[in-house]
């Protein structure tokens, strides 16, 4: 596959590269720093496009390669490509970057453009993670990501953001310097960093069982999942709107990538023997943190907890498949579950990404995300109401919108392994639609509260612009989610393939 | 592609089209425009409707099954959007488009001012677009040929119902009352979705054909949940019927329907009452060859629905407020529905199903129209003798109520009575407490309708009446109410010989030769519809029915200070009954306060203090004591050094792509 330009490379470094020329040419010229940013986001989607339109649906092979010789004496390689389960993560990110730059227009007014540089700069890191078949490079990236978003929340976050900000590093680092030794112990056994030689490397049991541990520790974080998810809350919380939108849109999704580029491809004898971990955390996220969103009192913690809930789906979807063997003695729902974790991602980042954005116009207007300090806001939003609304449906599961492929998907196959399973993963249908919809009962619905709700702007032409390029891709995803799983089919075939064949 | 399947696809897409143009252009198009727009919508679906139900059920022609599009492939499993017409679906086509123009039409009348909406909020073109949105949803429903479909239509209308419910969305209570309905309808779609989950687990599609026809294959196969094998049929019927109970609000899942009425009049009329609650029954009976496969699940329906129709009809003695007695008639017809179901008699239930459309939406429509006379007004007492201040509504209300409660001849009648026989002759476990359930009912439907009517339209006038201006509606509403009227006195008498005989639904419903009741009472007892009617005259049910409107007549016209009497002597009982059995306290202690301070402990004790508190900034205290030297070096650094990072990294990477190739 080729496309004339090095897409990959040009999808990361461009908008690195953008950043740092936004970063000295933005300053004392905001509006300079906004359009540029602008233009970049806009051209780097477009960019990406190829992608969709020239993947070969027909192969598991890494498809748009690139690769070369960063530091020899290593083995150390600059190595790209994507297949079905990383390209449409990497229009994810392209298409919510537009989003995410449009976003801070008005809003950002001091450092725009060391804002902007940051978000651009994240965009070519996050690119960089899902595209990187080196574990050298795929580090450099995951942990390089860190930083901007550190600065991020740091500089733009709220009042609580030092210590928002030191969670979400300790916690993260925390987590990847584990999975720095396992490359270290792989490289020292196969000869290279190629994620793929990781791939075909033989393993002994000892070996995968501590390998897929540091995996599991630094993908579980990032997701994040149960008991490791505390920091989500408090970096939404303090994080400014874009930082929110960007974390839960994409970098959560990290996580879920990292468990079918590594944990199941390179360790699936200890992802068989250790999936109930994983399964089990998965539906105490579903359920046990569907009860903590129940009760909270800040839209973004309340989103951030529902963010938690749903991305149970994603690693519930993944790891059911050795239970489907052993209960059903075949494959049969396996793919349905991958699959569905896959399109769970895709569309949660739209979704979360949406609610974010949401509540980022609301709280431009009113400067707080107490649900108490709102009530009626469609009386004079109703545009708002009526995206907030759809979005909420979205959040919940509905028919028709993209959240509900992937969960009914993941419900279907977890049924599969185990009636239980599927039972409280669909727990969801009801305690999901409780948060979601209580809280839009309260803050959209009722008579206008007071008068500073009384006061509040319909969105502007620039926040309908944003809210219907989600709401279209959250309807479309919804009602056509075909192409996007003929993406995804080989791939995912190959991979289930990957994790049925023992290592030992 | 046929002229069949593109008539099917307009009629699908017709009021959805209505719907976004009403519903997105509201403001540009102004109110005619936005009816103009959903009504011819819906109108060209009933008029295709009436065609299709000709070519089914007149023609005769075969079932049609076709794909409309691929949803998606996954693991082999084909989900497709597609039709499946035949006598069932070809007949709910024909009633929800019909019911839902004739709300459109009224809605003009009935909408027309709003005191919770100034004149300029397009409130209007948001109410028709969601009606239309709702139509078609529920031919999506109604036409589907797939579970995934299915599932998409049910919980579709439940969106709409969700938006209508709370359609005045500055009065709590129609805020609470949506969002009750939601999670309660969401609890039954819990049993739905993970009744799809078995069949897809042991059929290995969500297709309905391919269901049935792997029905015999799997008949004896069993599913383990952790206590021993169980029938995997029966669990699968079982799962599905529990979100039958949901939308068709069978107990204990019926809370949400009473406080439905939150809702304006005319969604009461299509969605509560005509079409979306009937969704359950529909449903079981497009299953019923798998139904058939299991005496517990039969036994199940059969009883749920038989207690459903007697306690919830008691409670419609006590309502003041109309449209309340209305919706409990609704709770206690469905129940009588269901209880059909159960002796596998779903022809009759289906048969219930099409004269209740009629007759309840004209009821409530009637009831809307009273409400339209005393300014929205919906307590009964502040009525009285309104007879002559609007008699097309008091006709056509006096149709409905005879249909109601079975007067020989009216729509009602037929499709009860068969009910009723039904269960008499029924062997299924349960029968005979059901039959006397229903039986029973039979008066207490014709005590609180006609408790009702007499008190609206006989009674004294109250200070309201006499001190007020009432007139009758406009036309845009008695026309409906006319229309209506036609089929809830009609409708039964060509449809009965082939509900019994089982040549109506024979394309659709399967039936076991040995639960097979209605054929035979069709074998045995009936001698044509004329004679059921001369039949039904010195029947049980019939003159149970006369008994309960003569009572009425004694209580609220003849002796009206006994009521207030009985109510004393039984203090208790009226208590239960206005309490309404006491479910919704139980839910708010149980559910909504039990999640409630589970939440809070799960988030307080064990997120912030146990997880928090002790894991991470514990050992983050610790880091943080041993590193502070460090922290403090690298403070003001941090931003310089990430950007130098990465700008490091740049260099590197373009040297590695550049320098070394």
């Amino acid at each position: 596959m080729s496309v004339g330009y090095p897409i990959l490379s040009t999808l990361i470094w461009l908008p690195i590269v953008a950043g740092v020329i936004v970063l000295f040419a933005g300053r004392n010229n905001p509006a300079l720093a906004r359009w540029l940013s602008l233009i970049t986001a806009i051209v780097t989607f477009l960019l990406s496009l190829p992608l969709w339109f020239e993947f070969d649906r027909t192969t598991a092979a890494m498809q748009f390669v690139e690769r070369f010789d960063w530091i020899p004496a290593y083995k150390i390689q600059y190595f790209l490509g994507v297949d079905g389960l990383s390209m449409p993560l990497v229009l994810l990110t392209t298409f919510t970057q537009v989003l995410v730059i449009a976003s801070a227009w008005e809003v950002i007014k001091e450092r725009v453009e060391q804002y902007m540089g940051a978000f651009l700069i994240m965009q070519g890191l996050m690119t960089g993670v899902f595209v990187a078949l080196d574990a050298v490079l795929f580090y450099v990236f995951w942990e390089a990501l860190l930083i901007p978003m550190f600065i991020v929340i740091g500089k733009w976050g709220g009042p609580r953001r030092v210590y928002a900000t030191l969670k979400f590093f300790l916690y993260t680092f925390f987590g990847s310097v584990f999975m720095l030794v396992s490359f270290l112990y792989m490289y020292y056994q196969a000869g290279s960093f190629s994620i793929l030689d990781f791939h075909n490397l033989p393993l002994g049991m000892t070996a995968q069982v501590l390998i897929f541990l540091a995996f599991f520790i630094a993908f579980a974080v990032k997701i994040p999942m149960f008991p490791v998810h505390t920091w989500l809350p408090d970096a939404h919380v303090e994080a400014p709107t874009a930082g929110s939108v960007v974390l839960a849109a994409i970098m959560l999704k990290m996580g879920g990538y990292g468990f079918v580029r590594f944990s199941l491809p390179i360790t699936p004898d200890a992802s068989h023997m250790l999936d109930w971990l994983v399964i089990v955390l998965s539906l105490i996220a579903i359920v046990y943190i569907g009860f903590v969103a129940l009760v909270q009192h800040d839209m973004k913690k309340l989103v951030a907890y529902s963010s938690i809930s749903h991305m149970g789906f994603v690693t519930l979807g993944m790891f059911v498949l050795y239970d489907i063997v052993e209960s059903t003695g075949g494959l049969k729902g396996a793919q349905l579950g991958l699959e569905g974790a896959m399109v769970q991602m895709i569309s949660h980042g739209f979704i979360s990404g949406a609610m974010f954005l949401g509540i980022g116009v609301l709280y431009d207007r009113l400067h707080t995300r107490e649900i108490s300090a709102y009530g009626g806001v469609v009386n004079v939003m109703p545009w708002f109401g009526f995206f907030a609304v759809l979005f909420a449906m979205g959040n919940v599961g509905l028919p028709g919108t993209s959240g509900f492929v992937g969960e009914f998907m993941v419900i279907l196959s977890s049924f599969m392994a185990n009636p239980w399973y599927g039972i409280l993963a669909a727990f969801t249908l009801i305690i999901g639609a409780a948060y979601t919809l209580w809280m839009i009962k309260r803050v959209i619905f009722g008579d206008i509260r007071n008068q500073e709700v009384a006061r509040m702007q319909d969105l502007n032409k620039r926040e309908f612009a944003i809210m219907t390029a989600l709401a279209v891709a959250v309807v479309a995803l919804g009602v056509y989610p075909y192409p996007l799983m003929d993406v995804m089919h080989v791939s995912v075939e190959h991979l289930i393939q990957q994790a049925m064949t023992s290592k030992l | 592609m046929s002229t069949l399947h593109t008539v099917l696809t307009i009629i699908l897409i017709a009021p959805l089209i209505g719907s976004i143009i009403a519903g997105l252009f509201g403001r540009q198009i102004g109110r005619t425009g936005a009816h103009s727009v959903t009504i011819a919508g819906v109108a060209i679906s009933t008029v295709l409707s009436a065609w299709v139900f000709w070519l089914f059920i007149i023609q005769g022609h075969e079932p049609y099954n076709a794909p409309l599009y691929t949803w998606m492939v996954s693991d082999g499993i084909k989900f497709q959007v597609g039709y499946l017409v035949d006598s069932l679906s070809a007949t709910m086509m024909l009633v929800v488009t019909f019911v839902s123009l004739m709300v459109h039409i009224y809605t003009i009348g009935y909408m027309d001012h709003d005191a919770d909406y100034p004149h300029d909020n397009p409130y209007y073109q948001r109410f028709f677009s969601y009606i239309s949105l709702f139509t078609f949803s529920m031919l999506a429903l109604v036409l589907a040929n797939n579970f995934m479909q299915l599932f998409f239509g049910w919980e579709a209308v439940g969106l709409v119902s969700y938006l209508l419910i709370g359609f005045y969305m500055k009065r709590e209570s129609a805020i609470q009352a949506n969002l009750k309905a939601f999670l309660v309808n969401r609890v039954g779609d819990f049993g739905f979705v993970l009744g799809i989950a078995v069949i897809v687990l042991y059929f290995g599609t969500v297709d309905y054909a391919e269901f049935f026809a792997g029905l015999e294959q799997h008949r004896n196969d069993t599913i383990d949940f952790g206590w021993g094998p169980v029938s995997m049929i029966t669990a699968a019927t079982l799962l599905l019927f529990v979100g039958a109970m949901g939308k068709s609000a069978q107990m204990p899942l019926h809370v949400w329907l009473p406080e439905s009425m939150e809702g304006p009049t005319p969604i009461s009329a299509l969605i509560h009452a005509a079409t979306m609650v009937t969704a359950g029954i529909f449903m079981v009976a497009r299953f019923s060859p798998a139904y058939e496969l299991s005496e517990v699940a039969l036994s199940v329906v059969l009883l749920v629905g038989a207690i459903t129709a007697f306690m919830m009809g008691l409670l419609g003695l006590v309502q003041n407020d109309i449209k309340r007695v209305v919706a409990y008639s609704t709770l206690s017809q469905l129940g009588y529905m269901t209880a059909a179901l159960g002796v596998s008699a779903y022809a009759a239930g289906m048969f219930h199903v099409i004269t209740h459309a009629f007759f309840k939406a004209l009821l409530f429509l009637a009831a809307g129209s009273v409400i339209i006379a005393m300014h929205h007004d919906q307590d009964i007492r502040n009525m009285g003798g309104l007879k002559k201040y609007m008699p097309i509504t008091y006709w056509t209300m006096l149709i409905g109520a005879l249909a109601l409660i079975g007067f020989p001849g009216f729509s009602g009648f037929f499709s009860k009575d068969s009910i009723i026989m039904a269960t008499a002759e029924s062997e299924q476990f349960g029968a005979g407490f059901a039959h006397l359930l229903l039986v029973a009912g039979v008066f207490v439907t014709a005590l609180y309708t006609f408790r009702m009517f007499f008190i609206v339209f006989h009674g004294p006038e109250s200070e309201y009446v006499r001190t007020h201006e009432i007139h009758e509606s406009p036309k845009v509403v008695t026309i409906p109410l006319i229309l209506l009227s036609i089929p809830a006195v009609l409708v039964g008498w060509p449809l009965i010989e082939g509900v019994l005989s089982g040549n109506y639904f024979a394309d659709s419903i399967r039936v076991l030769p040995e639960h097979d009741v209605l054929r035979e009472i069709y074998e045995h007892d009936y001698h044509g519809a004329f004679n059921m009617v001369l039949h039904g005259l010195m029947s049980v049910p019939v003159w149970l029915s006369f008994a309960g409107v003569a009572t009425a007549w004694f209580l609220y016209l003849k002796r009206p200070d006994l009521p207030a009497k009985i109510q004393q002597a039984c203090m208790p009982c009226y208590r239960v009954l206005v309490a309404g059995y006491g479910f919704d306290r139980f839910n708010e202690i149980v559910f909504v306060n039990g999640s409630r301070r589970l939440g809070e402990f799960f988030w307080k004790v064990i997120d912030q203090t146990f997880i928090d508190g002790w894991l991470v900034n514990g050992s983050a205290n610790m880091v943080a004591t041993a590193a502070r030297n460090w922290r403090q070096m690298q403070t003001g650094y941090l931003y310089h050094y990430a950007f130098a990072m990465i700008f490091g990294l740049l260099i590197l990477l373009l040297w590695a792509v550049w320098a070394i190739k």
